[in-house]
């Protein structure tokens, strides 16, 4: 038999476009079959809005009081939320091995965890959106302070980069339910602990310079585990 | 196109391949047999740069592995017995995905294309969770080829399909391998085997323990080769 001619290599793009091209292929994926199931945002919706209402009812609080609880409140519900968006994310992938056909494209793999990534922020800060206005009406806070902003980002997306890297470990496991929650919890509690910290701080009208000391922790927590899952993820999927 | 030497797998303190040596040439449609446990899958998956050897050497189109994996994944279709598809997604939207993954030129041109080889057109728009087993085995041979690769990878393709499911894949593969595409294919059912290969390996215990192309082999002994192989 005749060897074939080849396509694929004359059109091939520079590895940098192929890596955003990809990074953009897996998220976009993401977010369409989202768009379509509803499985994973109305999950993280519901229990977001279930906790706030309970916690309203169960502190029965007055305004200084109010103000102090909010960020710990808050960072309690889209810790735990987060957590079942991606133990739901990274499920999806293991369910008909849909992780390998990611493996087998012929990318740099740390666009498939960046794509990742960016669709779980996505979803992350699509329940902090719809959140935060029905939580400042229940408790009557205003939590619409850039500053207090810029942290719940900073704060998500510190959670989000190592809750991708350890969902992907997870979900080679048996028990990736399970395992989940019990990798991520302790690895994020450096970045929990300044959300919580920044934030309350912006909303009591805290010193600014106790407020960017925890700032700076963020950031350089985010940029630490970003670079530490860009440089391991291609371990971590590997057999 | 696939030369393996000395390749040895373990997974802990359990030998999975101990020491397998294998050539095909361009064009070639082999069938690796063998029994559950024998190391088909994990070969392949080696083979499809999704593990990585314990010891040997592996090319894939003069390409090493795991150092080119890239490389070799550019020129590789996988179809396992698992779809590797989002069923909350339609057919289209499926191949239009794996097209971006791969970096397809003239993505919706080719996507037709593949739809229209594996008579999946008419339900292009359809999700994947309203596909019968046979359905999506079709679409995920589509989604092996839309890259155009030089090397085709089918792990135990049949699986699940009834009869004319089964027969209707094997009138996509034949046009597959038609087209001049290296297979390997891994299968426990040797009848399907003797009418798709044109060269059946037996791999037993790690190693190929029996080679023969169907030349060597008359329709009634590939049965009693492959007997014969493992008794050995």
């Amino acid at each position: 038999m005749a060897a074939r001619p080849r396509t694929l290599p004359a059109s091939s793009p520079s590895a940098a476009s192929s890596f955003f091209r990809a990074m953009l292929a897996v998220a976009w994926k993401d977010l369409a079959a989202e768009l379509r199931s509803r499985e994973l945002f109305s999950a993280m919706l519901v229990f977001s809005l279930l906790v706030i209402v309970i916690f309203n009812f169960a502190l029965e609080l007055d305004i200084r009081t109010r103000q102090s609880v909010t960020s710990g409140v808050l960072w309690v519900t889209f810790a735990f939320a987060g957590t079942l968006g991606l133990n739901r994310s990274m499920a999806i992938e293991k369910e008909q091995s849909s992780m390998d056909g990611l493996l087998l494209a012929p990318v740099d793999r740390s666009a498939i965890y960046f794509g990742k990534v960016a669709s779980n922020l996505v979803f992350m800060l699509g329940v902090e959106v719809v959140v935060l206005p029905i939580y400042a009406l229940l408790y009557n806070v205003n939590l619409f302070i850039p500053g207090f902003l810029l942290v719940l980002l900073l704060g998500s997306v510190g959670y989000i980069v190592v809750g991708t890297l350890l969902a992907a470990m997870a979900v080679q496991s048996r028990a990736r339910d399970m395992l989940l929650p019990i990798l991520h919890f302790p690895v994020a509690m450096a970045v929990l602990i300044a959300s919580v910290k920044a934030s309350g701080g912006y909303l009591t009208g805290a010193d600014p310079a106790s407020i960017q000391t925890w700032l700076n922790l963020l950031i350089v927590y985010d940029v630490v585990f970003t670079s530490i899952a860009f440089m391991v993820f291609d371990f971590v999927v590997e057999e | 196109m696939i030369q393996v030497r000395k390749l040895v797998k373990r997974f802990g303190m359990k030998t999975i391949l101990n020491g397998l040596d294998l050539d095909v040439s361009p064009g070639e449609f082999v069938a690796l047999l063998g029994p559950n446990g024998a190391g088909k899958t994990t070969f392949l998956r080696i083979l499809a740069s999704l593990s990585r050897p314990s010891l040997g050497e592996v090319r894939v189109a003069g390409h090493l592995l795991p150092h080119e994996a890239a490389e070799v994944r550019a020129r590789l279709g996988v179809v396992s017995h698992q779809p590797l598809l989002y069923a909350d997604l339609t057919a289209e939207e499926n191949l239009r995905f794996y097209g971006r993954m791969y970096g397809i030129p003239r993505l919706e041109q080719r996507v037709t294309e593949v739809l229209e080889m594996i008579g999946l057109d008419s339900r292009r728009r359809d999700l994947v969770r309203t596909f019968s087993r046979g359905m999506q085995q079709r679409l995920a041979i589509g989604r092996g080829v839309l890259h155009d690769p030089e090397v085709m990878l089918l792990d135990e393709p049949h699986t699940g399909l009834d009869q004319d499911a089964s027969s209707m894949l094997d009138g996509v593969l034949r046009s597959v391998a038609a087209q001049g595409r290296t297979v390997v294919m891994t299968s426990h059912d040797l009848v399907r085997a003797e009418d798709l290969a044109t060269r059946f390996d037996i791999l037993s215990r790690g190693v190929i323990a029996a080679s023969a192309t169907r030349r060597q082999l008359s329709r009634s002994n590939l049965l009693t080769f492959y007997r014969q192989a493992l008794a050995n």
